[in-house]
């Protein structure tokens, strides 16, 4: 039963429900000055809801059996609502002349952080789907939103085929696991999977109801072979949208893996090891060999994010819950390669968008030189290059470190190995772009970069910095919300 | 023994009917068949006792979401007596993968699974308020944000489904 007194830990939930209406309301009835302010009234609200969230976290208790309200989930719920205020911010120059139904978007765009909320919360396999089905509804309008852009539509349609594949095969997964325990919810399906008393031949159903699980989860954080979706949707989609997918919503998939897999499948982790390793390395490998061989900048990104959710899975293959805790549990290296990587990767495509705002390309050419027509832009961008590639004093490298410090700490010398080779390789293709944009003479005229994107990369640039010069106390926030989950 | 024949019977026809959805040239004839597929699962139910479940399945999806779909197919120019193509290349191997998928599925949850099949109990005579209270109760917050998705849902229908753009 939900009790009126614990209400107040959804806060962040409602404070954005209520931003959405405001949105909508003021685009139907508002008078034009505020119309005019619609993102500034969205980006209110995610900072109302980030101190919310922010204000909530340490918590430890559940809203009903269905949702809990732990630093876990306020975690990724602060994640979400940071990438949607900075994709917020890139839009505000990029929407006018697209669409004239910029209400509707921004309050699609709040739709959505709230849907990473409650996935991110959710305690019990219908809340789950539910959330995860929220998010890619709202993202699949989001991607096909501009309706005169083919290649939106395409990439759409691609992204909701493979969606609906995905997210139906989840749901078989979850139906079996309720087949065998008889419950939805995590804690008790775990309890009863323990237990052992079940029906005979189970273990023969654990597998395949992991794999399925596991298919649901990896189509959203783009794991390879659930990633083919990816480079044509991130190409696609409006630039800010793909920040988004590539981010926030990837992060929801980790979420959800660590949430259900933790929690409700402590019984099987011989098995969910197993099969996150073998993702791990077929991710790393594939996402940076593919994305060496791209021409486009953007579907080079597009790849070397498939490739990082390789490295953020490592995290979770290298998972201990074993007592003394230790930063280097893995999960909350998961946790801060998350947080470096929304405001790395987010810069990125911003900083990508806002090029092919002026010369209507992504092509790698057309990088030549950018150092002369925008400075801003080329030292942003490199930068964020370098927290791409794992460069030390930046956010990535301390992600990489927290993460491959795990799978050492638990003797995965192998695949830790695996990734090291990786993320050499990884460092070819950033440097290509980081050469065309430094060293190869190019002309063109000088790149203005409007107001509001301007600021979003500033703030990207400096968490990127912050995280990767001084990450004591990010990296203690991402601990002890890692521990609220393995502590469990 | 009847049920049992009945069952077959049921699922045959759900079965057939669900492959021609798929396999039939005219969208149009693939909407009703996917109607008579939706009669197959409520009989399935009937068969289950799960009666509540039965009436809603036809409410819910005869009653509302085929309808839907046959006013978009109708609404849509040249969707009504148009054939198109059921076929892509890669079908074959679709459908090889499937019913490999099948017979893996098949083999090991049904053959190597012993399901209990004994009845856990008479249905309460109060299970859709049972059903009614759990929704307000234990289930109260998936309740309310499957509300709001479909809020969203209709937004983003609206915005992508408008007149025209710009």
């Amino acid at each position: 039963m939900i009790t009126l007194d614990k209400l107040y830990l959804l806060s962040p939930e409602f404070i954005l429900l209520i931003a959405a209406f405001l949105v909508l309301g003021i685009d139907i009835f508002g008078k034009r000055r505020w119309q005019k302010a619609l993102p500034y009234w969205t980006i209110a609200g995610l900072l109302l809801s980030m101190v919310a969230s922010f204000w909530l976290m340490g918590h430890k208790e559940t809203v009903t059996d269905t949702m809990a309200a732990d630093s876990f989930a306020y975690y990724f719920q602060l994640i979400g609502e940071m990438v949607v205020v900075l994709v917020t911010l890139a839009l505000v120059d990029y929407l006018p002349g697209r669409t004239h139904q910029q209400g509707e978007f921004y309050a699609l765009l709040l739709f959505a952080a709230i849907a990473i909320m409650v996935a991110v919360s959710a305690t019990d396999l219908i809340m789950v789907y539910l959330g995860m089905e929220f998010l890619s509804i709202t993202s699949y309008v989001l991607v096909g939103f501009l309706r005169n852009d083919k290649r939106a539509n395409e990439a759409a349609i691609k992204y909701f085929l493979y969606g609906a594949v995905a997210s139906a095969v989840m749901l078989y997964g979850m139906s079996l696991l309720y087949g065998l325990t008889g419950t939805t919810n995590l804690a008790a399906i775990a309890q009863k999977l323990t237990a052992g008393n079940l029906v005979s031949g189970y273990q023969w159903l654990l597998f395949p109801a992991l794999l399925f699980l596991t298919v649901g989860f990896g189509y959203k954080s783009s794991l390879v072979p659930f990633h083919q979706w990816a480079p044509d949707v991130y190409d696609g989609a409006p630039t800010p949208v793909s920040a988004f997918l590539a981010t926030a919503s990837k992060g929801v998939g980790f979420a959800l893996l660590i949430r259900v897999f933790v929690t409700a499948l402590p019984a099987v982790k011989i098995d969910w090891v197993a099969l996150l390793y073998a993702l791990s390395v077929l991710t790393m490998t594939v996402g940076n060999f593919v994305a060496l061989r791209q021409t486009s900048v953007k579907r080079m990104l597009a790849y070397s994010s498939v490739a990082q959710a390789g490295y953020i899975v490592i995290g979770l293959v290298a998972f201990n819950g074993k007592v003394p805790f230790t930063a280097f549990n893995g999960v909350s290296g998961v946790l801060f390669y998350l947080l470096a990587y929304a405001f790395t990767n987010a810069g990125a495509f911003i900083v990508v968008g806002a090029i092919e705002e002026h010369t209507g390309s992504t092509q790698m050419d057309d990088y030549n030189g950018l150092v002369k027509r925008s400075p801003f832009l080329a030292g942003v961008f490199l930068i964020l290059l370098l927290s791409l590639a794992g460069v030390p004093a930046t956010g990535g490298f301390m992600g990489k470190f927290m993460v491959f410090g795990a799978a050492l700490a638990e003797q995965f010398y192998i695949l830790a190995l695996i990734a090291i080779i990786n993320s050499v390789v990884a460092v070819g293709y950033y440097f290509k772009v980081i050469k065309a944009m430094f060293f190869v003479p190019g002309e063109g005229p000088a790149i203005a970069v409007a107001k509001p994107t301007r600021y979003a990369l500033v703030i990207t640039l400096a968490m990127t910095l912050l995280l990767g010069i001084f990450p004591s106390w990010f990296l203690h926030i991402a601990t002890t919300s890692g521990l609220a989950m393995v502590g469990l | 023994m009847i049920t049992q024949a009945i069952f077959i019977i049921v699922s045959l026809f759900t079965l057939v009917t669900a492959l021609l959805v798929v396999r039939h040239p005219n969208l149009f004839s693939s909407a009703l068949y996917l109607v008579a597929s939706f009669f197959g699962v409520a009989s399935l139910y009937v068969l289950l006792e799960a009666d509540f479940l039965a009436v809603v399945q036809v409410m819910v999806y005869i009653g509302a979401i085929s309808i839907l779909i046959i006013f978009a197919i109708m609404l849509s120019k040249g969707m009504m007596g148009k054939h198109t193509s059921p076929h892509n290349q890669q079908d074959r191997w679709v459908a090889l993968a499937g019913l490999l998928l099948a017979i893996i599925l098949l083999y090991f949850l049904v053959a190597l699974v012993q399901w209990p099949t004994t009845p856990v109990g008479p249905v309460p005579a109060n299970a859709i308020q049972l059903l009614g209270q759990d929704l307000v109760g234990r289930f109260v917050m998936p309740f309310e944000i499957a509300s709001v998705l479909l809020l969203a849902a209709l937004i983003g229908a609206i915005a992508i489904a408008r007149e025209r753009e710009i």
